[in-house]
């Protein structure tokens, strides 16, 4: 067994030094793949505090995504047009700003997670599945109709937008603007683990009865945990909706949800690196894959399939074994 | 005389036609272990989930510190210090002995709204949670995962994470159940010394363990108390000894 920390910073040096590599032998397509599996382990990242910690399976993380996405999509469709985005109440501006973006996204995204949650966690189990599969849905199709922006085209921008003091069409300073978000989600997500909300959190997965027996509220617990799930998740969507200057309804269809559902089970379900691991081995099998046939996602299925049945706790469990105790 | 901690006025509980628990009236002083009794069937659970309220009644009344509390939810009764323990363990499995331990004391502060500083680094709740360890003897295997315990360290765990709360009356839901002889002597010997702290109301099997402990006992047989008393009292009674008693020998 392997040293999960070692591990995990194996995996940090394949994260750096491939897009390094690809810099130097002048490959900008692996540095833009290699962007994309960032931007998926950072959905990844943000459904892994829901489902490693809060134990909520939620199929409707496209919602957050999708919604990252549109707010992208929607601030820079007004900015290049010149068209305020509402004149009522008072008149919105578009912008090309990166931060402003990221803000909105997940200011959008944690709202649409508070409403979505207040109304999820009311139920559990397969009925939690289907209602947050439900909500997916809705805004799937909401924005397929919605002719505004493009309804089913989607939404084209023709320039990426800017970070200051960075030329952000330059796809290696892209893939930093990326890693680092993604950074930054994890070493939350470290101390949120192990912080007094995450003790009581990850006891409200395990046993929801001891947790109310010590005064805690677990299901007050779980909405907070959605929350923040759904703003990291939305705001890998606005940075996944800037690397391909395109956003459409498929960034709210199911199959994403599922696909983000399978990055943290591929990875391991509550480990840190899960959901990075799970998304570098998706985007490397789309790649490698994808050029055999369009039905390659056959493989992902056996991979999975061997994972859930052969290995508890996914590629990490299976490397590292099982998760060590703190002291 | 004392007044009461914990009472219970015509408590009910009817699933349909049946009557779980039918107008139970019984009280816990202070410095007392009252020991519920009763054959399998008798209602027993019921009465424990309707007095920490997981169980809403279908008639009568809790009162738990000279107030009110039917209506109120079990995690506010906790609050207000009513501390329980589960037949079945309800642990966090994959987590330390220690981890279960702080969540009780965290519970405590009722402020589990911090995401920065690890739980296990907060003194205040550490040594809440490490005393509490101590007490029951656990202090030992603190780092070890509750899933690897025995079944009898997972009692006493459970007994360990109702302490950090401080309590003001326990209620227990048969916590030598499955523990073996030498594992209920120790409990015994520690229930025997809680009680001073917080009384006590204990549902429980081993007759031993009740003969031993209660200062008084109620029989619960199909949902109704036949009798509340001394333990002479109840070995004397003729109709417990019908209904219950006599069952065994």
């Amino acid at each position: 067994m392997v040293n999960e920390r070692l591990f995990n910073l194996l995996i940090l040096a394949i994260l750096i030094g491939v897009p390094a590599w690809a810099y130097v032998s002048d490959e900008p397509f692996i540095i833009t793949l290699m962007t994309r599996a960032v931007v998926f382990a950072l959905a990844a990242v943000g459904l892994n505090i829901a489902l490693g910690l809060g134990g909520l399976v939620s199929l409707g993380h496209a919602v957050f995504f999708g919604i990252g996405g549109y707010a992208m999509g929607i601030l820079a469709f007004h900015a290049q047009t010149f068209t305020p985005v509402t004149e009522w109440p008072f008149v919105i501006e578009g912008t090309k700003s990166m931060p402003v973006i990221w803000l909105v996204a997940v200011v959008m995204s944690s709202l649409a997670a508070l409403v979505i949650g207040m109304l999820s966690l009311r139920t559990a189990g397969v009925y939690f599945i289907m209602i947050t599969l439900a909500f997916g849905q809705m805004f799937f199709f909401f924005t397929i109709s919605w002719s505004t922006y493009g309804g089913e085209d989607g939404l084209s921008v023709y320039v990426r937008n800017g970070f200051p003091g960075l030329n952000t069409l330059d796809p290696i300073q892209y893939f930093g603007i990326c890693l680092i978000i993604l950074m930054t989600a994890l070493t939350f997500n470290l101390f949120l683990a192990k912080s007094p909300f995450g003790l009581a959190l990850n006891a409200a997965r395990q046993t929801p009865q001891r947790v109310e027996t010590v005064g805690l509220n677990s299901t007050r617990l779980k909405l907070v945990a959605f929350v923040i799930s759904g703003a990291i998740t939305g705001l890998s969507g606005a940075l996944f909706a800037d690397l391909n200057r395109f956003v459409s309804p498929t960034m709210f269809s199911w199959q994403l949800s599922g696909e983000i559902i399978i990055f943290v089970i591929i990875g391991g379900v509550g480990r840190l690196f899960g959901p990075v691991v799970g998304a570098l081995v998706f985007v490397a099998l789309e790649h490698l894959l994808g050029g055999l046939s369009d039905y390659w996602h056959i493989y992902l299925g056996f991979l999975l399939l061997g994972i859930v049945l052969f290995g508890k706790g996914g590629l990490i469990g299976m490397i590292c074994g099982r998760e060590t105790v703190d002291a | 005389m004392l007044e009461p901690i914990l009472r219970t006025h015509g408590l009910t509980k009817s699933f349909g036609a049946l009557k779980a628990t039918d107008d139970v009236s019984i009280d816990l002083l202070p410095g007392e272990i009252h020991a519920v009794i009763g054959p399998n069937g008798a209602g027993k659970s019921t009465l424990i989930a309707q007095i920490c309220g997981t169980i809403k009644p279908s008639a009568g009344r809790v009162e738990f510190l000279g107030k009110d509390v039917t209506s109120i939810s079990a995690r506010q009764r906790s609050l207000t210090g009513l501390g329980r323990t589960f037949q079945i363990s309800a642990l966090a499995m994959e987590d330390t002995v220690l981890q279960n331990t702080v969540l009780g004391a965290l519970g405590a502060t009722g402020n589990p709204w911090r995401f920065v500083r690890p739980a296990l680094k907060h003194s205040e709740l550490r040594s809440v949670a490490e005393s509490a360890l101590e007490r029951v003897g656990l202090e030992d295997v603190m780092h070890t995962r509750t899933d690897e315990l025995s079944h009898g360290q997972r009692r006493q765990l459970e007994v360990a994470v109702a302490l950090t709360l401080d309590p003001r009356a326990f209620v227990m839901d048969e916590p030598m159940a499955g523990l073996g002889s030498e594992g209920s002597i120790r409990l015994t010997g520690f229930l025997d010394e809680l009680r001073n702290e917080a009384p006590i109301l204990l549902v429980e099997h081993d007759m031993d363990a009740v003969f031993a402990l209660a200062d008084r006992i109620s029989v619960l047989v199909y949902g109704k108390v036949i009798a509340t008393g001394s333990i002479e009292e109840i070995r004397k009674n003729a109709d417990v000894q019908e209904a219950y008693l006599g069952d065994e020998s």
